[in-house]
């Protein structure tokens, strides 16, 4: 890999004009329309063409057709694909978004979920005739359930976010069968977003716990706030940091005498695979991300999955339906014909669940692409994964560690990190005059996607890096020389990350304008 | 080495000894010793690529899908077909394999794809502002209690049984988390029961649910219903089925503050119930109160134009506790489907798929109601389903479950069985109509149905059931 691009200099510091053919690229498929064209056909009709006031009183139907656009099939495939390469992906180059896990997504799991098998089989199919997908929803329940160290698995949530609000559902259902009414959920300073904003959905008020100075929990901070109202704690291990806490047991048994329960945001749990499990620490209720952790592509922001693990004293309460197998012998009547064979049916009678999150069973085509890949890995191969993935996040942070990243842009927290870690360009700021933003979009000219940045808030212009086990070596080469090469820059000039990026289809954009007056939608004739 | 991974021992030494680490398990000190798994996982070892596909093909063999036979199953998911345009263009790197778009400036295909999505559900639902989707149907129509509750101050949600089962159970296991009460609103001849819901709602209603069409398929009259709402100040949300849209008056324009609904009907596949996606449409009011992605146009320092993510004050990254919702990873490349099938369609395909659904539909409830023991339930407009009460032909009560099995042994996955949603209609199925499902098909079910009811196994065994009340609701 060359961080000086493939013309081996490095990328231009300043922009050209733009063309005709770059401005025709930003119309919409709307703005491509032309009245009388069309792509689609319909198959010819085969029954009564009836008027269809006729059919459905005039004052329901429609007045006029919706404004979609009217282009042909060539020119549909040429907009799409034109726009698309406005986009940089996974594959064409490296992406370290820390907290995002950005893995190779395999295409076997491409091929295996769209077999008309899976792809055509309607949500609503008896589930004797779905005995295959009943089954691989099964077989992936028993997976994550060995991964998280907890016996029970619903594949219902949609994400990581939908995870976490069924987490606090179901700790509400806890304590109301307990007869308790506990009102906070303690969150620490590194969370994650959706934490506190799924706290707020679910009815809690949040409690902001304190990092200690090497990056874990404060303890002392957590002992003040655990008390009667605590409800739960919701935490990442390794945190956002990177970092395992070491006091991982002492912070459970807190929370757990004070009679909160667990909850393990199992955004990074690409780090600890067959090493160690949130069950094994003491957490009640884990999700997963199947986009992250098992590789299902992320298609420009989902579609994802967010199953949930949990230990005995939950399972009373989770979801409808569940997804079960029936021992031969027990079958009959409860869906099988009691012929002595294992059937997998959807239990819908569970008294003190808290009921459906979603329609239907959940993103079943994204059960298969992670069923495929747990089978691919295996699990040794899971564990490796989880290794290699340190080892490339260890062997990154080394290099960075050296010459100007080093000096601008270093660690927040010196220690070693799991398969992410963090570093403040303050000193680059402060120093260069150039800010961690700037930093990124000048990657963009060098054909890397940039880091996390300004997250978590706790580290002051914040880069996190998390490059996933799926990458080279020689590609973390080419980062670390090309955040060398821009901070090299930035001593020479600092205009030039200041202004980046030059090459890429937009350059930066007036986000507070657009805020101010947002334009969310093209007026289109008729609207107008 | 493990699989899709591409160091290699010597480079595992080399990196080991930059890190000054003698081996990858120092790396994971700081896991305490008595927490370590100390075994390897209980899971098979790995497998090459062809064993995985054949393992998950044999799965796959073992589902009676919609290629395999004639299938009515609906209930709002449906089997349309997707466009090969769809699957070529959604599977391409660019858009597969992004994460959401947060550098815009690299994101500009996505964003611009959110962007004409976004004015595609604008049209369709006829309110100016919608998102870039959320997850999928029922939980987008929880996600629009939240809304409502959020702009009124008001917990009281009040539903018409018209709404998706699905729906109106998830909003109430939501209801827990925001303190909200769900009231229901039975049906009277197939739709929801105006004067029922008059009498339900009142100053302390956040907002009404209904669905269009209803979960039997038949058109409601959303205009009237949405009057008696705003007069007591409630929030009107719609949940709608996209394609219907191509031909009925649009919620917008019948007084809704929320149109939502599920996505899947548009450019996705059936995929055993998701991934699809969930839309999310409102009025101008809602547009700093909206959950989920939005984007919105925007120009580069050189003034160029460009589409970057909007109003992200409202999101949970920046706002956190205070965010009008939790939702971080949606279901982007659905919804790019989704825009995809409607270009393909177009403004003509759309309508002529609507006018080709209504017209199979109405043929379809005809012919079978003139089947001997099938009964329409109701005889409210429909677009593309409707709900049917089955009887043996000899005129008793039918075991439905029996029916079905015995249908689908004839090739045809003959409707959807209502009676665990509603037990007032145990004996009725929903049958949903598409373009893939011909004149012939329909030709098909009616001569099966009629078989079938004629067999005696079909019979419901001992003691007739004491009749059901039609109305279990509010
Ligand atoms: C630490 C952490 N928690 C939670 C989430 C939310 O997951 P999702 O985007 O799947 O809702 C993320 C994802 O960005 C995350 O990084």
């Amino acid at each position: 890999m060359n961080p000086l691009g493939d013309g081996g200099s490095p990328p231009p510091t300043s922009a050209e004009e733009e063309t005709p053919m770059q401005r025709d690229r930003a119309r919409t498929i709307f703005e491509r329309s032309v009245p009388g064209r069309r792509a689609g056909t319909l198959p010819a009709a085969d029954v009564p063409e009836t008027p269809l006031e006729d059919l459905i009183p005039a004052k329901l139907l429609r007045g006029r057709p919706a404004e979609l656009p009217e282009v042909s099939e060539p020119e549909i495939v040429r907009h799409y694909t034109r726009i698309s390469r406005r986009n940089f992906d996974l594959d064409r180059g490296f992406y370290p978004l820390g907290s995002c896990t950005m893995k190779h997504n395999p295409r076997v799991n491409e091929r295996v979920a769209a077999l008309p098998g899976h792809a055509r089989l309607h949500p609503g199919q008896d589930p004797s005739r779905a005995q295959g997908a009943l089954e691989l929803m099964w077989l992936l329940q028993r997976s994550l359930a060995e991964i998280a160290g907890l016996p029970h698995v619903s594949l219902q949530p949609s994400a990581g976010s939908h995870g976490e609000l069924a987490g606090l559902l179901l700790t509400r259902a806890y304590h109301v069968d307990r007869g308790e009414r506990r009102t906070k959920v303690l969150t620490p300073d590194t969370a994650h977003g959706t934490n506190p904003a799924t706290v707020t959905m679910a009815g809690y008020e949040v409690v902001k716990v304190a990092s200690n100075d090497r990056g874990g929990v404060d303890l002392d901070d957590l002992r003040a706030k655990a008390d009667e109202q605590t409800a739960c704690l919701m935490l990442t291990n390794p945190n956002t940091l990177g970092l395992f806490d070491e006091n991982i047991a002492e912070i459970t048994s807190i929370v757990r005498d004070a009679g909160g329960t667990l909850y393990y945001d199992g955004a990074n749990l690409n780090a600890i695979m067959g090493h160690t499990r949130p069950g094994d620490m003491g957490f009640d209720i884990v999700h997963f991300n199947l986009h992250k952790t098992f590789s299902q592509p992320h298609g420009g922001g989902g579609p994802g999955a967010g199953p949930i693990a949990v230990a005995d004293r939950i399972e009373p309460f989770l979801p409808v339906p569940q997804v079960i197998r029936r021992e031969p012998g027990e079958a009959a009547g409860a869906g099988g014909n009691g012929d002595g064979q294992i059937r997998y049916d959807l239990e819908y009678d569970r008294p003190r669940s808290i009921g459906r999150l979603r329609g239907f069973q959940g993103n079943f085509g994204v059960f298969v692409r992670a069923y495929a890949y747990i089978l691919s890995l295996g699990g040794d191969g899971l564990t490796e994964a989880s290794e290699t993935a340190v080892l490339n996040a260890n062997y990154l942070l080394a290099r960075l560690r050296e010459g100007r990243t080093g000096r601008y842009a270093p660690i927040a927290f010196d220690r070693r990190c799991m398969h992410e870690f963090v570093l403040s360009a303050a000193p680059a700021k402060q120093q260069l005059g150039v800010k961690t933003q700037d930093i990124a979009k000048r990657l963009l000219d060098y054909s890397f996607h940039p880091p996390t940045v300004y997250f978590p808030l706790l580290v002051d212009e914040a880069m996190m890096v998390e490059p996933t086990e799926t990458e080279a070596r020689e590609t973390l080469d080419g980062f670390a020389e090309a955040l060398d090469a821009i901070l090299a820059e930035a001593e020479q000039d600092p205009e030039v990350a200041r202004n980046a990026p030059y090459v890429t289809p937009v350059r930066r954009l007036d986000e507070v304008a657009a805020n101010r007056k947002p334009v969310v939608r093209q007026l289109l004739d008729s609207a107008a | 080495m493990s699989r899709y991974t591409s160091n290699t021992g010597p480079d595992r030494d080399a990196m080991l000894e930059a890190i000054g680490a003698r081996s990858i398990e120092e790396l994971f000190e700081d896991i305490p010793e008595d927490l370590r798994l100390g075994r390897p996982l209980d899971l098979p070892d790995g497998r090459s690529e062809t064993e995985v596909y054949d393992r998950l093909s044999e799965l796959a063999s073992r589902n009676a899908h919609a290629e395999g036979e004639v299938s009515f199953l609906g209930a709002g998911m449906y089997d349309h077909y997707v466009p090969a345009v769809v699957d070529a263009l959604t599977s391409r790197s660019e858009f597969l394999t992004p994460y959401t778009p947060y550098q815009p400036e690299v994101s500009q295909g996505g964003l611009q794809a959110m962007f004409e999505f976004q004015t595609a559900m604008s049209e369709l639902t006829g309110l100016p502002v919608s998102n870039a989707a959320l997850y999928e149907g029922p939980s987008a129509v929880a996600s629009a209690a939240y809304l409502a509750i959020g702009a009124t101050g008001r917990k009281k949600l009040v539903a018409s049984r018209g709404l998706h089962p699905h729906s109106r159970e998830t909003m109430v296991t939501y209801s827990a988390g925001f303190g909200s009460e769900v009231v229901e609103v039975g049906l009277e001849g197939g739709i929801t029961d105006a004067a029922a819901l008059a009498e339900a709602v009142d100053e302390e209603t956040a907002a009404i649910f209904i669905q269009q069409p209803n979960f039997l398929g038949s058109v409601e009259e959303v205009e009237a219903l949405a009057a008696v709402a705003k007069e007591k100040g409630a929030q009107v949300i719609v949940a709608c089925d996209p394609v219907a849209l191509s031909v009925l008056k649009s919620p917008g324009e019948c007084g809704a503050d929320v149109a939502v609904g599920e996505g899947q009907p548009l450019g996705n596949r059936l995929d055993y119930g998701g991934p699809s996606f969930g839309f999310f449409c409102a009025t101008q009011e809602h547009i700093r109160r909206m959950p989920g992605r939005i984007a919105g146009e925007a120009t580069d320092v050189d003034g160029r134009r460009g589409f970057a993510l909007t109003l992200q004050t409202r999101e949970q990254h920046i706002r956190r506790e205070k965010a009008t919702h939790n939702i971080c990873t949606a279901q982007a490349l659905n919804a790019l489907a989704g825009i995809i099938h409607l270009s393909w369609l177009g403004k003509r395909g759309f309508v002529e798929l609507g006018e080709l659904l209504v017209r199979r539909t109405a043929y379809a409830r005809e012919r079978l109601g003139a089947v001997v023991g099938v009964e329409p339930l109701h005889d409210a407009p429909v677009v593309r389903e409707f709900a049917v009460r089955l009887r043996a032909s000899g005129g008793g009560r039918v075991d439905t479950a029996t029916v079905l099995r015995l249908c689908a042994e004839r090739g045809f996955a003959a409707g959807y069985p209502l009676g665990r949603d509603y037990p007032e209609y145990e004996d009725c199925v929903l049958v949903a109509v598409t373009e893939r499902r011909s004149r012939r098909d329909i030709d098909g079910l009616a001569d099966v149905l009629s078989e079938v009811l004629s067999m005696e196994e079909v019979e419901m065994r001992g003691q007739a059931q004491a009749p059901v009340p039609e109305q279990v609701a509010s």
